[in-house]
């Protein structure tokens, strides 16, 4: 790969890992709720966090402009008083890819909460175990083939965000451009179809080993599943 | 039917329930100051469900449930204990033991989270009893139904419970292992100061080791 190459790779993986690590904590929290709880608004929270997935892209992007924008309801807050400007840089970049992968990791996260078989954590409490600690020691544990398996798909994702990025936070060089947006920039310049061809297939590659790291996740729950019946 | 058993001090349980479960209601109501109190009736009766009020993880409509004295629940003064505070040494029908811990670690959970001045036995003696040495190292998904139970009782009895609940603990086991385990259950009601509450379907098994039968029958039948 050349220079300019590893600069897009890197960005990428950089963009996807911490749009993944942040999500990840809030995912679970919003899976665990929507599968252990019956509150009242649980189908809204359920349809609003499913959102990003219907929703086209861009439209996701623009909205994500008008709340954390330099002008925007949060964005003008968190730029006025903490000094955090999110949009043209990288971690606009990963917030776009974040919210994007959410949907996506809450629904292998609840799943494999909703496979852990609520009896053992009454059981946890019988011998003495407060609901949290009973949570840190049986439903955690136990739907962390959920966990992973979000995080591979939600990583996939923001590997492959597109519409959502280049509305919220721009296509600059070095900044915002990750692959996806390197390959659309690469396609608007005549005589560059190498580069498009060689950014493809680092993306083909990037993505499928994230597939089949998901899916050997997935199998693997399964496999845990069979055991907690 | 008359028993050498010197009956408690205290009432070990008095129940009072009115209960709803899943569409199906029932009310139960005794008092019984056995060592070891049977639970009889047909299935589908409400017999785990009531064990399951008890240990506090089902919550009655109504009622009163105390035991040695201590009342854990009571829907006129407003007391309902989390199952934590009751402590119930709650020994399920099919163990319920924690599939990705193993043995040891099942064991350790309830013991690490009892308060050290109500333990009144030690892990090795515990080991000894139930005869599960040999256990220890295994996942429990890879358990007999015999030894699961066995390790399901120790990891009740080291988490220092005020009472005992044993859900069916002879079902489906064939006939020497449920004589083994019956003996042993013999010897808890003898050797520990514990309130026990056992579920049966099984005469021999109830006439063999309780001071007290409640017979539980369905709603608008006697």
């Amino acid at each position: 790969m050349t220079g300019a190459e590893w600069t897009i790779v890197a960005l990428s993986l950089k963009v996807s890992i911490v749009a993944v690590l942040v999500t990840m904590p809030i995912a679970y929290g919003l899976a665990w709720l929507i599968a252990r709880r019956r509150f009242p608004g649980r189908m809204l929270l359920d349809a609003l966090v499913h959102l990003p997935l219907v929703l086209p892209p861009v439209v996701t992007g623009w909205l994500l402009l008008i709340l954390l924008g330099r002008n925007g309801a949060i964005g003008k807050w968190l730029h006025d008083v903490l000094d955090i400007t999110l949009v043209f840089n990288w971690t606009g970049a990963a917030v776009a890819a974040g919210v994007m992968a959410l949907p996506l990791m809450v629904r292998a996260m609840r799943l494999s909460i909703e496979a852990v078989d609520r009896r053992l954590v009454g059981a946890a409490r019988t011998l003495g175990a407060s609901p949290f600690h009973a949570f840190l020691t049986i439903t955690l544990p136990l739907s962390l083939p959920g966990i992973a398996a979000g995080a591979m798909l939600g990583f996939a994702r923001s590997l492959g965000e597109f519409g959502a990025t280049i509305t919220f936070a721009a296509n600059i060089a070095g900044e915002t451009r990750t692959l996806p947006l390197a390959i659309y920039t690469g396609l608007q310049v005549p005589g560059s179809e190498g580069a498009v061809a060689r950014l493809a297939v680092i993306a083909i590659v990037l993505s499928l080993g994230a597939l089949l790291a998901s899916e050997w996740l997935v199998r693997r729950s399964q496999g845990a599943r069979a055991h907690v019946l | 039917m008359s028993y050498e058993i010197a009956p408690l001090e205290t009432a070990s349980f008095e129940i009072d329930l009115d209960m709803s479960v899943d569409d199906h209601t029932f009310a139960l109501e005794f008092g019984s100051n056995a060592k070891l109190t049977a639970l009889v009736g047909p299935s589908g009766v409400g017999k785990t469900s009531t064990l399951n009020a008890i240990a506090g993880l089902l919550r009655p409509r109504s009622g009163r449930i105390a035991v040695a004295g201590r009342v854990l629940f009571d829907s006129a003064a407003g007391v309902d204990q989390p199952p934590e505070q009751r402590r119930a040494g709650y020994v399920f029908q099919d163990a319920r033991l924690f599939p990705h811990k193993r043995v040891a670690a099942n064991l350790d959970y309830g013991e690490k989270l009892a308060p050290d001045s109500a333990r009144f036995i030690t892990r090795s003696e515990v080991v000894e009893l139930l005869e599960i040495e040999h256990l220890l190292d295994r996942q429990p998904p890879t358990l007999s139904g015999g030894e699961a139970r066995r390790v399901a009782i120790a990891r009740a009895l080291l988490s220092a419970p005020r009472f005992l609940l044993l859900d069916e603990p002879l079902a489906s086991l064939d006939e020497s292992r449920a004589e083994t385990l019956l003996t042993l259950i013999e010897r808890l009601r003898d050797e520990l100061d514990l309130p026990m509450l056992l579920v049966s379907h099984s005469t021999a098994e109830v006439e063999r080791l309780a001071g007290r039968v409640v017979a539980m029958a369905p709603p608008g039948r006697s």
